[in-house]
């Protein structure tokens, strides 16, 4: 019997993230999806002659915001370089782009995975370029080139800013890929650099997969994935082309090195094109455009603007004991992650304001439409009721009443509290006297509780609860009520 | 003719802006000048009366109301490499034969905000690409001193219109000698500022970093005139200098005493001939005469100045040129598909020596070449410039020859090198990015046709050389010594 060997993947990702800027990035028209075609175009996005870019220092500012969220270092001097190939709808037949000093270099991407577990993914660098227009096939073909008699081509999106983030080849399955775009994206999304919309193409990826015996440090023949539109397509190809490798591995083939493109559709790759066929670019630094000199001012003056990201924070959130989901949950809503952040920093108990923040103060703002960032209810006034019902001054059935209550605009829950006298009672004395009251109006319960029916205690505890008006402690009460009965 | 068309731009402005003639006059003389003699010397491809008279009209309108325009009523050439909105915009190429430009260069619209009329675009080598106009696709211009001779180029029309007084000043643009060497040849003054100094947003490029665009005028005056006009950051360009510009008009000076003159020891002119050599070694004493001290200075360099531009120029321009694809504008040639449709666009639409610097261009940055060839000569510039910063540590200014012989007979200059070898003694103050002119120095040959005396200083000193070559002009008046055959 022959042992199989066991392979593990290697995988890098190139992501494509549209950045969020005012203009486009080397002339004034505006950066925005959409529009009818060829509507927001001028001499210099559409290659017109004579006409020259301008870098946008908007797009310049975003692309180092975004390095220094991820650590990377930002060289005191970068160049754009101009990328040689011909396409219909890249309207200088060259791309703008940076070749060998990039904006940003090295850097690490914490993200985590769907159970919690947190990893990391070197960068090798990020660099900025443009976008080209796109292109449309009529006259048959299905939209398909092949078969088409005639194409339109689109500018609006010609020229708009784009950056470029090329992984190391750090991830070892498709659901580490998921889970580092899905950080990228929700780190670009709290940077405001970008809206990393899928749907809308401002995020495009491709992959380089390999796979190799597992545990060996050499690298494999890697293929590259192309046209993968969502998360869940880059999961499937991902998945997919690493089962197509192993058959072949398997069955004593050679992996060719290749760009495949993704069959949403039939679920498998097709070969595209392979190494031989590869462009030479013919790069070279653009002429017409100046280096770009980063001094350290600017970086310091940038770095003061960066948020706590998604993946520092899911870090914190799983401390505090929340599952992956709901630290997920949370993260994903950074208003609410940051109304939930202010309450702790206002005093309240981690855990017990993460369960009113993800439990009560939630349902508050689903049945209302307002968001507890917008509510009257301020961080602080929260972080005040988590106080009172963690040093027992309430319980949380009052809490809960008062949350509401708050939300309503009474305003501080101690006010209340100290007004209506709901203060918690653990009086001993004051509670057996409740508890007599009520087994004495109760006969039947408690024979049948010394008949073996325990399950009459929690009828009890409620009716002793209301007739102390909801204050009575009810941890106290269920155990005192206990011992009058056996 | 009209004595009016003979007179310089600036005492067209003196007398415009005294009321003493209006733009409307000198506007109906020019253009009665340019359909007399134009139809002999093709200096124009595109005639503007409606423009020119629309404009002279608006120019007299400020006049009237009181304003005072730097160059008004001055008639102008615009070389068809610059976009003037409205009008045909050709490069002098098939490829853009039909171009209506939506958009004017900056260079061009601040000529016009300073009062100067547009009289018509002017014929150049395709694409700015050679030293005679005979590159043109579209037309064939005369030497105004001997028709059966090139004008020079690649701003050879510009420079023969101005010679023929069919404008007051042509705008030229200079990559490696296409101003100083048509000036030479139709014996008018063509003026190169620093590389930077004036816009190209709007300038059809050849090659972006030594692209530059300057004036050609039968007087130093008019240059500076033309000068102050254009000079001047432009946030539309990134390459323009944010600096401020010295005026050149008001910095004209009577002699040249205190100024220390280069004369560069490679560039000896005995190899020129017995005549030339004594043509120039005349003009240095003339120099001498007007109280400069001629100093010897070293460009150890200058024999690798053909070959450093010609893989640079051609680098960029196939570059450059790739956006003229038949996709969006200019001429199209169907094909069975957009790769076939590229290649007869191009084929049918570039002339020899456009498509021979583009092969060169894109040769030397392929893949495996790009450090032999496009590195190697980046590093050969920097010498350049090195030279140049030591020679000028012992002089303010550097005489040389502006061509190596006067205007040479059609068809012939048959191989591409000896017709390179004419900015044998422009290129390196290319190289260089340096202000740099030619100012008639006299006659040789039989019959006897105007030379050029080559003045060039270090960067951002064009105040200092435009004085220089106004006292020169003004004690030697060899330009008037000539007369135009039409």
């Amino acid at each position: 019997m022959t042992v199989k060997t066991q392979y593990e993947a290697v995988i890098g990702i190139e992501c494509h993230v549209e950045l969020k800027t005012r203009s486009k990035m080397f002339c004034a028209c505006a950066n925005e999806f959409g529009g009818e075609p060829n509507t927001k175009v001028c001499p210099v996005c559409l290659a017109l002659p004579g006409s020259l870019p301008v870098a946008n220092a908007e797009a310049i500012r975003h692309m180092i915001r975004a390095g220094l969220a991820f650590g990377a270092s930002i060289p005191a001097f970068s160049k754009f370089d101009r990328k040689n190939y011909f396409y219909p709808d890249m309207p200088k037949d060259y791309q703008i782009s940076q070749y060998d000093m990039p904006l940003t270099l090295g850097g690490t991407v914490r993200y985590w995975l769907e159970d919690g577990t947190l990893k990391e993914c070197k960068l090798t660098r990020i660099h900025l370029e443009e976008d080209t227009g796109k292109s449309m096939h009529g006259g048959g073909g299905d939209g398909r080139i092949a078969g088409s008699s005639f194409s339109l081509i689109d500018f609006n999106r010609a020229g708009v800013p784009l950056m470029e983030c090329v992984s190391e080849p750090d991830l070892r399955s498709a659901q580490e890929a998921v889970g580092y775009l899905e950080s990228l994206k929700r780190t670009f999304v709290q940077l405001g650099v970008s809206d990393v919309k899928m749907e809308e193409g401002s995020l495009r990826c491709d992959a380089n997969v390999s796979i190799r015996p597992a545990g060996s440090s050499e690298l494999g023949t890697k293929t590259e994935i192309k046209n993968m539109n969502s998360f869940r397509s880059v999961l499937r190809a991902i998945e997919s082309e690493i089962e197509r490798q192993t058959a072949i591995m398997e069955s004593g083939g050679r992996i060719v090195q290749e760009t495949r493109g993704w069959d949403e559709g039939q679920g498998e790759t097709h070969s595209m094109r392979s190494k031989e066929e590869a462009h030479d670019y013919r790069y070279f630094p653009d002429p017409d455009l100046v280096p770009i000199e980063i001094g350290a001012a600017l970086i310091e003056e940038l770095r003061k603007t960066i948020p706590v990201l998604p993946p520092q924070r899911f870090a914190k959130y799983r401390e505090y004991g929340m599952d992956a989901k709901q630290a997920t949950q949370l993260v994903d809503n950074s208003a609410l992650a940051d109304y939930y952040d202010a309450s702790v920093a206002a005093g309240a108990n981690a855990q017990a304001s993460m369960n009113f923040v993800l439990g009560d103060l939630s349902r508050l703002a689903n049945e209302t439409g307002i968001a507890a960032s917008e509510s009257v209810v301020t961080p602080a006034a929260l972080a005040e009721l988590v106080t009172l019902v963690e040093g027992k001054t309430i319980n949380s059935k009052i809490a809960k009443e008062l949350l509401e209550r708050m939300w309503a605009g009474e305003g501080s829950p101690k006010a209340i509290v100290e007004k209506e006298g709901l203060t918690q009672t653990s009086d001993t004395g004051e509670i057996e006297k409740l508890i007599d009251d009520i087994l004495a109006a109760n006969e039947k319960a408690a024979t049948d509780y010394k008949a073996g029916k325990t399950n009459i205690l929690g009828f009890l505890t409620g009716a002793v609860m209301k007739a102390s008006r909801g204050k009575a402690n009810p941890a106290l009460v269920n155990e005192l009520l206990r011992k009058k009965l056996e | 003719m009209n004595d009016i068309v003979k007179r310089s731009a600036a005492d067209i402005v003196r007398d415009v802006s005294a009321k003493r003639i209006s733009a409307r006059d000198v506007t109906e003389a020019v253009l009665a000048r340019v359909d007399e003699v134009d139809d002999r010397l093709g200096c124009y491809l595109t005639r503007l009366h409606d423009r020119a008279r629309q404009q002279a009209q608006h120019v007299d309108e400020r006049v009237a109301a009181g304003e005072r325009l730097p160059l008004a009523g001055v008639p102008l050439a615009v070389k068809d490499n610059m976009c003037l909105a409205g009008t045909r915009t050709t490069a002098a190429s098939k490829i853009l034969e039909n171009w209506i430009a939506p958009y004017t260069a900056t260079a061009v619209q601040r000529m016009l905000d300073a009062g100067a009329i547009p009289i018509g675009k002017s014929n150049l080598d395709e694409f700015a690409m050679g030293s005679s106009c005979e590159n043109s696709a579209l037309g064939v211009t005369r030497n105004p001193y001997d028709l059966k001779r090139v004008p020079g180029g690649s701003s050879g029309g510009s420079a023969a219109a101005v010679a023929a007084f069919e404008a007051a000043i042509g705008l030229g643009s200079d990559t490696g000698g296409s101003i100083r060497e048509p000036g030479a040849f139709c014996n008018v003054v063509g003026f190169k500022p620093t590389y930077g100094r004036v816009s190209r947003y709007g300038l059809i490029a050849f090659a972006s970093s030594l692209d530059q665009i300057g004036p050609l005028t039968r007087t130093v005056e008019d240059a500076a005139l033309a000068y102050d006009a254009m000079a001047g950051h432009d946030p539309m360009d990134s390459t323009s200098i944010d600096r401020p510009v010295e005026p050149a008009a008001s910095s004209l000076r009577d002699d040249l005493k205190g100024l220390r003159i280069g004369i560069v020891k490679e560039f000896e002119t005995a190899k020129l001939g017995p005549e030339i050599d004594a043509l120039y070694k005349r003009a240095y004493e003339e120099l001498a005469g007007l109280g400069a001290e001629l100093v010897e200075v070293a460009l150890p360099t200058a024999d690798y100045g053909l070959a450093t531009y010609y893989l640079i120029a051609p680098a960029e321009c196939s570059s450059n040129l790739a956006r003229f694809d038949g996709v969006r504008y200019g001429l199209r040639v169907d094909g069975a598909d957009v790769g076939q449709m590229y290649e007869q666009t191009r084929a049918a639409g570039f002339g020899a020596e456009v498509k021979r610097r583009i092969l060169i261009g894109t040769y030397a940055l392929s893949s495996g070449y790009y450090d032999a060839y496009y590195v190697k000569a980046q590093k050969a510039r920097t010498m350049f410039a090195q030279d140049f910063r030591k020679a000028f540590e012992r002089c303010d200014l550097i005489a040389a020859p502006a061509a190596s012989s006067p205007a040479f007979e059609f068809d012939s200059k048959s191989d591409p090198y000896s017709m390179y070898m004419m900015d044998y003694y422009t290129i390196p103050m290319s190289l260089a990015g340096l202000p740099a002119l030619s100012v008639p120095c006299g006659y040789a040959g039989t019959p006897a046709l105007p030379m050029g005396l080559q003045l060039a200083a270090p960067l951002f000193e064009e105040a200092k050389l435009l004085g220089a070559a106004h006292a020169y002009e003004r004690a030697t008046a060899h330009a008037a010594k000539g007369t135009v055959a039409v």
